[in-house]
């Protein structure tokens, strides 16, 4: 299979890569890992009529924490670098469970996680990470930067905010106020498969006290859901078998999921329920309940 | 070199896109003129012919097509051709001197590795990347590794045993070196 015929330009800058989207008509897209894009373009979902490759662009490829603990992950930081990274095995729990689900070994030897949140499909598992965590995507344009919370980025399948002449240059997780535990589960019929369910949970606690909580949901909806009244029956408080019990059933609640090949709706449903108690369970606070 | 493909749109020559590249592959510099919408796959097999790279899915499932680009394992049906520019690419055609098979082609034979042989060439080399970076890889490690390539055969055990023969023998040479 053949991409429609497209114009292809490989910038050595992030400025002159904004100046080519500006110029460059209706229909530009970047082109970072390509492990989403290339097969849209081959399957002609997408015809580009220019497609600016940012992989020549240098320092992009960064992940690194800031010293006040903000996490930014770099355009061309991809999903390998982020399976290996010591930093996110001992700070970001969520995440480093996450790493080793996305697709297959190979793809993540390309694919990035911002191009992942820019591609928006419902069905990744990034985007609940970063919305769990709180997160957001910082695009570089022809007018600056603007920093955009995950939450307001993505406005439906395969949708963003983005405008035509700006490039999501980073992903950025916001500083942990307090002991940072939780996970990411995904149910796949198979290594590489879309998730059936994916759940991800990020809690911030302090003491006893759960002082922030995330949950969020792949593949059980038209977007990434983001199960907001789940997370706040859990803030403020200890966690408890009451308070995971009420988390999970109030993230069943908030999935709208459809029956199709990989499941009835009814199974999907009882999946996320049962995700969220595994991940809450299996956290520290609860590992010191238990002792 | 020149790739030459059915000319199914009809736009004029001039109109039509191309960028010249170098790369290397299998050792080998190279220079290519090509369209941005060839895939690196495309490339490999017709521009090069060399056909050891197989066209599975064509859709990013089965790992056929995976070569390595700068060492790390790439299915070549999911980056453009015009991406090499500037990079080295490892084929299975790679893997053999003119006088012996690599480990791996011979782990796959000891261990009877391939029954239709279609899926070969991507285990291979993504069995070479995980060498490479950990010669003494358990059978969890090969299975994770393979974990992006398709045997529809289902021939996974044998393919498992054949890479671990080959880190064994590779082991081996490394101790006598």
């Amino acid at each position: 299979m053949y991409p429609s015929r497209f114009r292809y330009e490989a910038p050595r800058s992030l400025a002159e890569a904004i100046g080519l989207l500006h110029d460059g008509g209706d229909y530009a897209k970047v082109l970072a890992g390509g492990q989403s894009l290339v097969p849209l373009m081959k399957l002609r979902f997408a015809s580009p009529e220019l497609v600016v490759d940012i992989n020549n662009v240098p320092g992009l490829d960064y992940h690194r924490a800031d010293p006040d603990g903000t996490l930014r992950i770099g355009a061309l930081c991809r999903h390998v670098d982020l399976e290996r990274s010591d930093l996110l095995k001992t700070t970001q729990p969520t995440m480093a469970s996450a790493a080793p689900l996305i697709a297959d070994p190979i793809v993540r030897n390309r694919g990035t996680l911002v191009g992942s949140l820019c591609h928006a499909d419902p069905q990744g598992d990034w985007a609940s990470v970063v919305l769990a965590l709180g997160g957001s995507v910082v695009a570089r344009g022809p007018r600056g930067m603007r920093a955009i919370p995950l939450a307001d980025f993505v406005t439906g399948p395969f949708q963003n905010v983005l405008d035509q002449d700006e490039i999501a240059v980073e992903a950025m997780i916001p500083a942990a106020r307090g002991t940072r535990s939780g996970g990411y589960l995904k149910l796949e019929r198979r290594v590489g498969d879309f998730a059936t369910v994916g759940v991800a949970v990020a809690l911030e606690t302090s003491g006893e006290t759960v002082t922030r909580a995330g949950i969020a949901l792949t593949g059980v909806g038209g977007s990434t859901i983001g199960a907001t009244e789940a997370a706040a029956a859990l803030s403020g408080r200890p966690l408890t078998d009451e308070s995971i019990a009420q988390a999970a059933d109030l993230a069943a609640q908030a999935a709208r999921p459809r029956t199709d090949h990989r499941g009835s709706a009814e199974y999907k449903r009882h999946m996320v329920r049962t995700f969220v108690v595994r991940l809450l369970s299996r956290t520290d606070a609860a590992a010191e309940r238990a002792a | 070199m020149t790739i030459v493909y059915e000319d199914q749109d009809g736009q004029a020559a001039s109109d039509i896109p191309a960028r010249r590249i170098k790369f290397v592959i299998n050792g080998q510099k190279m220079i290519a003129e090509v369209e941005p919408r060839l895939l690196l796959s495309h490339l490999i097999r017709r521009g090069l012919a060399l056909t050891g790279t197989h066209m599975g899915c064509d859709t990013t499932n089965c790992g056929a097509c995976t070569v390595l680009v700068d060492g790390r394992p790439v299915k070549s049906c999911t980056m453009l051709a015009v991406q090499a520019d500037g990079h080295e690419i490892s084929t299975v055609e790679g893997l053999a001197t003119a006088s012996e098979l690599h480990p791996l082609q011979e782990g796959f034979k000891e261990e009877h590795g391939l029954q239709c042989g279609f899926c070969t060439p991507g285990m291979m080399m993504a069995a070479k990347a995980l060498l490479d970076a950990n010669p003494d890889p358990t059978e969890e490690d090969v299975r994770w590794a393979l974990s992006g390539n398709l045997c529809r055969c289902t021939g996974y055990q044998n393919i498992v045993k054949s890479v671990l023969w080959a880190a064994a023998k590779l082991r081996a040479e490394s101790g006598e070196a």
